[in-house]
């Protein structure tokens, strides 16, 4: 406890000292600049954004939008994963379409998107699924390659039909590797409807990023920097938490009172 | 011939992957009840045969029967302990859950479930642990989750590799007699693997012996020792002890 706490104390210790530069540095230079900010005038913005009522309507539409497009990718990837993990046909059908698809950047579909759906949440929805359609795609194929044989030869002589067999044993099996799957595309998600908004779709923190640039507003712009980092971050603490409470059972040699 | 036949008959059974030879000209059975033990060593094909009467392998040539009929696929009235538990075991499943499985596949209600289960974490004494994960059950527990698993299937044939290959001398000891206790109660066919003279013939009615490279049977032998049988008194038993000295020389002479 003690020891962590030093740790973590230690761990702050630099970027607070960047910051109290920063600070310093802008003191002893009074300038007026259209892309930097002091650190006091980051917090000052921050609660600015705060208090103006659009921090919050921004965060949900890019969290909303985020989750949304990764729940069509999770899902779609996911059944095709298993249809192409589990069928040679299926997977020999489809390698080249994939190999040609996979490389095509998520943001490069942004113009089709904007024609196809407009602005909005759909053309963010859109690109947000593309993008993480692949990883699960990709990850649960391997998921499924990587299940012990003895599971599949104990699931063949229980007699379970192949629906049983996909939702007792192998998805379970899988479900480590699904996880790290989903670590990563949430991370993507927020990175690609950030990008989304920065781009072409007038709504969420990629928009208020680009309306602080605009309105020579560094402060707010760092101040929704710093924001969306903290999202990225608390997102990934908690699933890593999550992670650790569902499979950590899964351990052997574990105590017996764990 | 007899009138009932056999819960597991091979008829010049012989398996090769490419040109590999695994198996050659196995011919055996086994009749209902009966518990029989195959010895050999390792790359004798010992566990190869084993899974072909699963259903999990098909031999290359000739024919496996259960109860008759030949085996194309796995079924539940045969059941199969593996050696390696840890790898057996639903990780992810508790005691309980684990046993469920069969239940499950059986399409068993789900109201009649906790009764059945019960009385067989009970039956392998693991009814104070139903609620722990494999990852917490040692060893000699593992095995008998895996073993009560098998039984829930209620197998008229139970197929055993090598289980007890992984444990210690204590816990194996022990395990022997319970599995010999839970066979004997159901009457269940055994077909038992295992590369250890002295448990083949403290558990087998029989003790058939593989000759490597092709596996082939090098001898099939009764066990005519009393039953119940006792950790003590059969290991010390005369008949027991010239079976021992006679297996050894035969497995001496077979890989010199």
């Amino acid at each position: 406890m003690t020891a962590g706490f030093t740790r973590s104390w230690r761990g702050w210790l630099l970027p607070l000292a960047v910051l109290a530069a920063a600070e310093a540095w802008f003191l002893l230079n009074p300038i007026m600049s259209d892309t930097l900010a002091p650190p006091s005038k980051i917090l000052l913005g921050a609660v600015e954004t705060m208090t103006d009522g659009t921090f919050l309507r921004t965060t949900y539409q890019t969290l909303f939008a985020a989750a949304a497009g990764l729940l069509i990718g999770m899902t779609a990837g996911t059944i095709c994963g298993i249809v192409i993990g589990l069928l040679r046909t299926a997977d020999r059908l489809s390698s080249w379409s994939v190999e040609m698809l996979r490389p095509i950047p998520s943001v490069a579909l942004i113009p089709l998107s904007l024609l196809t759906f407009g602005y909005g949440y759909r053309m963010e929805y859109a690109v947000v699924a593309w993008a993480t359609f692949w990883p699960f795609l990709i990850l649960t194929q391997h998921a499924l390659k990587q299940i012990d044989v003895r599971l599949i030869e104990v699931s063949r002589l229980m007699g379970f039909g192949i629906l049983s067999r996909i939702f007792k044993i192998m998805l379970p099996a899988a479900a480590p590797r699904l996880f790290t799957a989903l670590r990563l595309a949430v991370g993507l998600s927020l990175v690609v409807s950030v990008t989304v908004e920065i781009a072409a779709n007038p709504q969420g923190l990629g928009y208020g990023l680009m309306v602080a640039q605009e309105s020579l507003r560094p402060d707010r712009m760092f101040a929704l920097l710093v924001w969306v980092g903290i999202l990225g971050w608390a997102l990934n603490y908690f699933l890593v938490r999550l992670e650790g409470r569902l499979f950590a059972h899964r351990a052997p040699g574990l105590s017996a009172d764990a | 011939m007899a009138a009932v036949a056999s819960a597991i008959e091979l008829k010049n059974v012989s398996l090769s992957f490419g040109s590999n030879q695994i198996l050659t000209g196995i011919d055996m059975s086994v009749e209902p009840g009966e518990f029989v033990c195959v010895i050999g060593a390792s790359g004798s094909g010992k566990t190869t045969l084993l899974r072909m009467i699963a259903g999990l392998l098909t031999p290359t040539s000739g024919q496996v029967l259960q109860h008759g009929r030949p085996v194309r696929a796995p079924t539940r009235k045969v059941a199969v302990v593996f050696q390696d538990y840890g790898r057996a075991l639903l990780p992810w499943r508790r005691a309980y859950a684990n046993v469920s499985l069969p239940l499950e596949a059986s399409g068993m209600p789900a109201r009649d479930r906790p009764k059945r289960i019960r009385e067989l974490l009970a039956k392998v004494g693991l009814a104070n642990h139903e609620n722990k994960f494999p990852g917490q059950l040692s060893g000699g527990m593992q095995q008998r989750l895996q073993i009560a698993r098998s039984l829930a299937q209620e197998p008229d044939t139970l197929l055993m590799d090598e289980p007890f290959g992984a444990l210690d001398a204590m816990t194996r000891q022990t395990l022997q007699d319970e599995v010999m206790r839970l066979v004997a109660e159901r009457r269940t066919t055994v077909f038992f693997v295992t590369h250890d003279i002295e448990e083949a013939l403290y558990l087998g009615d029989r003790v058939v012996a593989l000759d490597s490279n092709p596996g082939r049977i090098a001898y099939d032998i009764k066990v005519p020792l009393p039953r119940p049988r006792d950790q003590l008194t059969t290991r010390e038993h005369p008949e027991f002890l010239r079976l021992r000295r006679e297996m050894f020389e035969i497995m001496n002479k077979i890989h010199a």
